[in-house]
This record gives structure tokens, sequence and C-alpha cells, in this order.
């Protein structure tokens, strides 16, 4: 199609200024032309270029995205408004979106401060499983299909090639061809997967190495044996090329570019949960490595790639759900001993029997307890006992095969430092005890745990103490430091 | 156009109503019965008045193979489903016969065409469960110009059938509830699942509801009470086998 006229317009629109012209689409500025209401945002108008000589891919790839935008909602997608009739006149009015895109950051001379460029992964980690939670898979994660609001969250732009588990797939073919843009598609898509959320997380690692070192850790492949490469072959490692970036950084990006998709995160919250707590992942030789990987590992590895290939997907949804991060509030006042088993057994329940899901202790004291004068009341010495407790609470669990962090948070209001923390960390289950927190209050107030319960954005385990021995059983005793229960 | 699509009732009056009521809270305004009326359950009479009920009021109706075979059930009894043939044969009446009968194998109304099996030698039955025979089903129905979507039962699944990037037809397993958008500029085949015998291990009902305007089609499921009508069953003296189908969904 050819650049409309400014003026024009089309089903109600307005069409202003082309605001970008690329090879598959023209972008308009558009607004109403009379008597609609205002949707309260400035608005696209995205009209693909389909001639005579454009492919069937093209046009494949638009009704993909007329599909996929209309189920999307959240603050990581620009905003729906009206989808034109494929077979008459086609075209998407969508949110604009200020902001700029990872593809203007990259093009700047200077790369960017590393805690600027952890930050921009927690965002798109964010963005990406906020999809995920919707049953969509993106799939062709690159700079130029991120954009950076000004508050520094991310929105996703450009769903044409995106999969939803809950829509037939327009782009799924026998054949089983890679589709997808070369530099960032994820190993599986090369051989024809569609549907694993751990392609984005794929995605995102690659650009997070480009951001970090100015570099595609793959290059850009021309042909189908130079994409095969990433079935079996790990990039060199950051540090070969920047070797003042931190270890942790670097076992984070390449775990993101495991080439099996079992080895890298198991979903994006688990990835942005290590770039917002770097003090908490488990470097390995992975993070430490200046070398590449050796020939051999790389031979072995290419031989068993060789016998790849297509296999279905489940619903994006349920592949995430299977691997939650479990927030587990332990109190470290009031509370029984039957109390702390309780809350452990139910922790250990909430991860499930598959590996892949994280548990997060958290404990909130009151900030009256550090002391910048006093040394044995210094930040880092409180913090470091209730750290010790934490941790030692947790010993009796057995944890293979799940990641553990312990994080102690000064909050003068419990209730609402939790509620930030699963938020922020886009926790999946809450376990808290249901008399704890503050007990002695609960007559005046509603109740710490209660109000987790009702503002908490995920669902909420509320323990009761049980006594697993007979013997365990202490009588009540009100002044003392027991628990009570209702 | 909302068209509400109930296939394969099997003389389950309780999973009928259920499908019924169902669409009428969606807002259907046009009904099709895609055939297998009777055979398994127990309550072929009922179904069928309520079948030739809403054919006079404008239901788009087609026969299917249990149909057929309870008008003339096979002489010799070799499979469980023969022996409800017999039985449905010695419950119906007259009327109830004449007018399964006088059902057509195929309809078609502007885009869509509706087909009890498949639409390539639609008295032959042939079952379409998987992207070939789909492919069969569809190429026939492609005789027709007009025809987009193609919609039938036999196989109690529920099933859409799309053409993929290059044209071979791909298979895709719905989720229930979810509108799915179903342009016209393709070609589309769907089996809508069985109102009355279920066998996916579920035992709600199911059925589809196509939405001509918006060009959505969604794959319902729908909560009956599957235990009355297997107790109907056992009342009516028929194998238990069709009873405990229903309570287990297969």
């Amino acid at each position: 199609m050819k650049l409309l006229e400014p003026e024009t317009e089309i089903d109600g629109f307005v069409i202003g200024d082309c605001v970008h012209a690329g090879g598959m689409a023209h972008i308009y500025r558009v607004h109403y032309a009379y008597g609609a209401p205002n949707p309260g945002f400035p608005m696209v108008m995205k009209v693909p270029r389909m001639t005579a000589g454009d492919g069937a891919e093209n046009i494949v790839s638009f009704e993909v995205e007329h599909q996929i935008l209309q189920l999307l909602s959240g603050p990581h997608v620009p905003r729906f408004v009206a989808a034109g009739d494929l077979e008459r006149l086609p075209y998407l009015v969508m949110e604009y979106v200020p902001g700029r895109t990872l593809q203007d950051w990259l093009d700047a001379p200077e790369l960017l401060p590393v805690d600027e460029v952890v930050r921009l992964g927690a965002a798109m980690a964010h963005a990406a499983h906020s999809l995920h939670q919707q049953n969509v898979v993106h799939l062709d994660l690159k700079p130029a299909n991120v954009l950076i609001r000004p508050d520094g969250s991310a929105v996703l732009l450009d769903f044409g090639l995106s999969c939803s588990g809950l829509y037939p797939d327009l782009l799924a073919e026998q054949l089983r061809k890679a589709v997808g843009s070369p530099a960032w598609i994820a190993p599986e898509q090369v051989v024809g997967v569609r549907g694993d959320p751990r392609s984005d997380i794929f995605a995102i690692g690659v650009i997070l190495y480009q951001l970090l070192t100015g570099k595609l850790p793959f290059g850009a492949p021309q042909t189908a044996g130079g994409l095969r490469q990433r079935l079996w072959m790990d990039p060199p490692p950051l540090r070969q090329r920047r070797p003042e970036l931190p270890p942790w950084l670097q076992e984070v990006v390449m775990r993101c570019l495991a080439p099996v998709a079992g080895q890298r995160y198991p979903s994006a919250a688990h990835l942005a949960f290590d770039l917002q707590h770097p003090q908490q992942v488990v470097v390995t030789a992975r993070g430490q490595a200046t070398q590449g990987t050796g020939g051999w590992t790389h031979f072995k590895r290419w031989l068993k790639a060789a016998g790849m290939h297509y296999q279905p997907s489940p619903l994006p949804v349920q592949q995430i759900e299977e691997v939650p991060i479990v927030m587990v509030a332990v109190p470290h006042q009031d509370v029984s001993d039957a109390t702390l088993y309780s809350l452990r057994q139910a922790a250990a329940r909430s991860l499930g029997t598959r590996p892949g899901a994280r548990l997060a202790c958290v404990t909130v004291i009151s900030p009256g307890q550090t002391s910048s004068t006093s040394d044995e009341d210094s930040e880092t010495s409180v913090h470091r006992r209730y750290m010790a407790q934490l941790r030692q609470w947790l010993q009796p669990l057995d944890l293979a095969g799940h990641q553990v962090s312990c994080h102690v948070i000064e909050s003068g209001d419990v209730a609402q430092a939790l509620l930030n923390y699963a938020v922020g960390n886009r926790v999946s289950v809450i376990v808290i005890g249901a008399a704890t927190h503050g007990l002695k209050t609960q007559r005046f107030l509603a109740t710490v745990p209660i109000k987790v319960a009702m503002d908490a954005p995920c669902t909420v385990v509320l323990v009761k103490q049980t006594l697993p021995f007979e013997q365990l059983k202490v009588p009540d005793e009100p002044d003392g430091d027991w628990d009570v229960p209702f | 156009m909302k068209l509400a699509l109930l296939s394969d009732i099997h003389s389950n009056l309780q999973a009928l109503d259920a499908c019924l009521a169902h669409a009428q809270v969606q807002g259907a305004d046009q009904l099709a019965l895609l055939g297998d009326f009777v055979g398994y359950g127990a309550d072929p009479v009922a179904v069928v008045e309520r079948v030739m009920a809403l054919a006079a009021q404008g239901a788009w109706v087609i026969r299917g193979n249990h149909d057929a075979l309870a008008l003339q059930p096979p002489a010799e009894v070799k499979t469980v489903g023969d022996s409800t043939a017999q039985w449905t044969h010695e419950q119906l009446q007259a009327g109830h016969k004449a007018f399964l009968a006088e059902l057509p194998l195929t309809l078609q109304h502007d885009s869509v065409l509706l087909v009890h099996a498949s639409a390539e030698a639609p008295e032959r039955w042939r079952y379409v469960h998987d992207a070939r025979a789909a492919g069969m089903s569809l190429d026939a129905a492609r005789s027709l110009p007009q025809v987009r979507y193609l919609f039938g039962g036999h196989v109690h699944f529920q099933t859409l059938y799309y053409q993929g990037s290059t044209g071979g037809l791909m298979k895709f397993e719905p989720t229930a509830g979810v509108p799915i958008p179903v342009p016209r500029h393709r070609h589309w085949l769907a089996t809508v699942g069985s109102v009355g015998q279920p066998r996916d291990g579920k035992p709600k009902a199911m059925y589809a509801l196509f939405d001509s305007a918006r060009a959505q089609l969604t794959f319902h499921r729908v909560d009956y009470d599957q235990h009355a009508a297997a107790a109907a069953i056992r009342r009516a003296g028929l194998p238990d086998y069709f009873a405990e189908r229903l309570e287990t969904g297969r």
C-alpha cells in the first residue's frame, strides 16, 4: 500500500503524520474524526504494506497481530482500539506509547552503565512475564520491539510472530520452518517449536548481551546452518569481552542463553528476580568463566542437536504455573515452634514436586531496630542476625532442584512491605501464618495476615499451626512469647 | 447471526436442555442440530419431539448415522450400539420415524455448510478425526464457492481445523469458552463435540457457538445432570456401560 495522505479519513479515524515506514507496515498518528469519545491516550494506526509483490508471510503475520493484540491487556502492551476488516481494509489502531525503543539506546555511541542495563533487563522480563501469564509468547523480542516508557517500565511491540495457546497458530506449519529474527531467535524456534515462554527468555538474554558488550552473541546468521549453531554453541562469555563485568551478571545472561530451554530460567519472573537481587545469585563456573566453552563439549552437543525437531508446546500459562515463586513470611518474634514448623510444611507443599520453583523467605523488621551509632545494632549486623535466623528456619527443608533466597526488609508497615515485595517480584504464592505478625493487636486492628490476604496480587496460603508431636504442646502463656491461636 | 451448533445428542434429554438453555443465555438466534439425536441414551422419544418442535421454529436439522440406524436397526446384534438401536426403534412412533427419514444429509446457508460426518460422501459416515480426513471433507466443501465454514459432529471431540501458512490443514484443540477469531478469508472446519455423550474424560456436555458478524467461534462445555441421565439409562434396562460412560465422560 502506498503512503496515505494526511487528513485522509478511514473508518472514522483521521490520518496524521507517518511515524514509521518499515518493511512490513506504515504507522501513522491518528485521531477520531468527529463525535467519538476520546480514549484518553494518543493513538496510532498500523497499516500493513500489502502490494502484489508482498509475501504471504507478511499478510499472515498481520493477521496474527490482529488476533493477539485484541487478546492482550495490561501496562506492557499498547492498548488495542480498533481493527479494520482483513478482507476490505486491514489496519490496527492502538495506543501510541511514548518512550524510546532499546534500539535507540543501542544506537548511542557509548555502552550503557551496567546497573542501567540490569534495570532494563528486569523491566523486559516483567513485561514478558505479563505476556506469558496471558497465554502469549512473543517470539520476536529484539531491541526494536522493546519500548521503554519514561518511568522505566517496558512495553512490548509487534506481535506479528507471536503465538497464543488459546488460538490456532496461523504460522505453524507442517514444514516447521524457523520464524523469527535470526540474531535473537531461540534454538528451539530454529527447529520450529512455537509456544515455549523460555524462547522469550533466550531473546532477552541476547538483548542483554548486546547491551552489555555492544555485540551479538551469535552474530546475525544468514544461513540455516548458521542459525542452527545456537542449538549447541555457547557464545563467548561476557567477561571475555568485558572483564570488568560482575560474575553474577554473566551467570544470569549465560543462563538465559543456554541452548536447551530446560537449562534457562524456568519463567521470566525468575529472571527478573535474579536481576533485582544480585547478591542472591549463586555464581557457578559459568559466571566466572572468561574463556569460551571448549570444542569437545560443543562437539558432543552438536551430535545431540542433530536430532532436535519440532514438538508441540503446552499452554504458556500451564508452563509457568509449574514454576511458581513462593514467598514465605517468616515472623521473627512472638512465634511458636509449632507455627514455624507448620509454615515450613506449607512452604514445601507450595513449591510442588517439580523442580524449578523458587522459595523467597522474607522477614520484616521495624526500622527502630537498627542504629547508625551503635556498632552492634548497625544495619549490616542486625540484618546478618535475622538472615541467620531465616537460614536456620530453612535448614530442615529439602530444597533439591529449588532456588532459595532470604530477605530482611525494614519497614514500619509489615503488611505493606510484604505486599510490595510480592508485587515487585511477581510472586505466585504467599505463605503466611494465620495468627502471626503482631497478634497482640488483632482485637483492635485488622491483622497483618488478613490485610495481606485482602490486597495480595496472588494466592495466599494462611497457615494454622499444627503440632507434629504431642510433646511439643506447651500450655498457653498469655504473658510469654508464645502465639495464641484464635 | 449467532448460530448454536449441537451434535450427537444421543437421547440425552438432560444434556440437550442444558445446552439449549446455555445457548439462549449466550444470545443464540439460530439453532443447527447436526444429527445423531438417538442411540445410546434413555430418552429417544422426548429428544426427537424436542428436535421436531425446534425444527418447526426454524432450527436447521440434518441426519446422523444413529438416526439412520434407528430407522433400520441391524437384524443381527453385533455391538452394544446395535442393541440400543433395536430398543430405540421400538420406542419411536411412526411420526418420529417419518421426521427422521425426511432429514437431509447436508444443509448450506450462505458461508456455512452442515454435515454430520464428512462432506466427502456424507452417506458413508467417515470420521473426521485428523488433519487428513478434515482436508478431504473440506476439499469436497470447496466445490460450493460460498462455503467458508464446515461444521459437523460424529467424532465426539471438539476440534478446529484451519489452513497453515502454506495451505496444509492444521489441527487445533480449543479451550472451552474462549472466542476464537475465524476470519472469512480462510476455510475452517470444526467438529463441535457431543452434547449427549462426551468422551474426553470430562462429563460436561459440548456444543459450539458461531458468531457470523464477529467471525468468532466459541466451543462451550456445559454442566448438566449426568447422574440423572445415567439413572434413566439404568431404569430403561439399557446396558450399564452407557450409564457409566456418561458419569465419567469416557
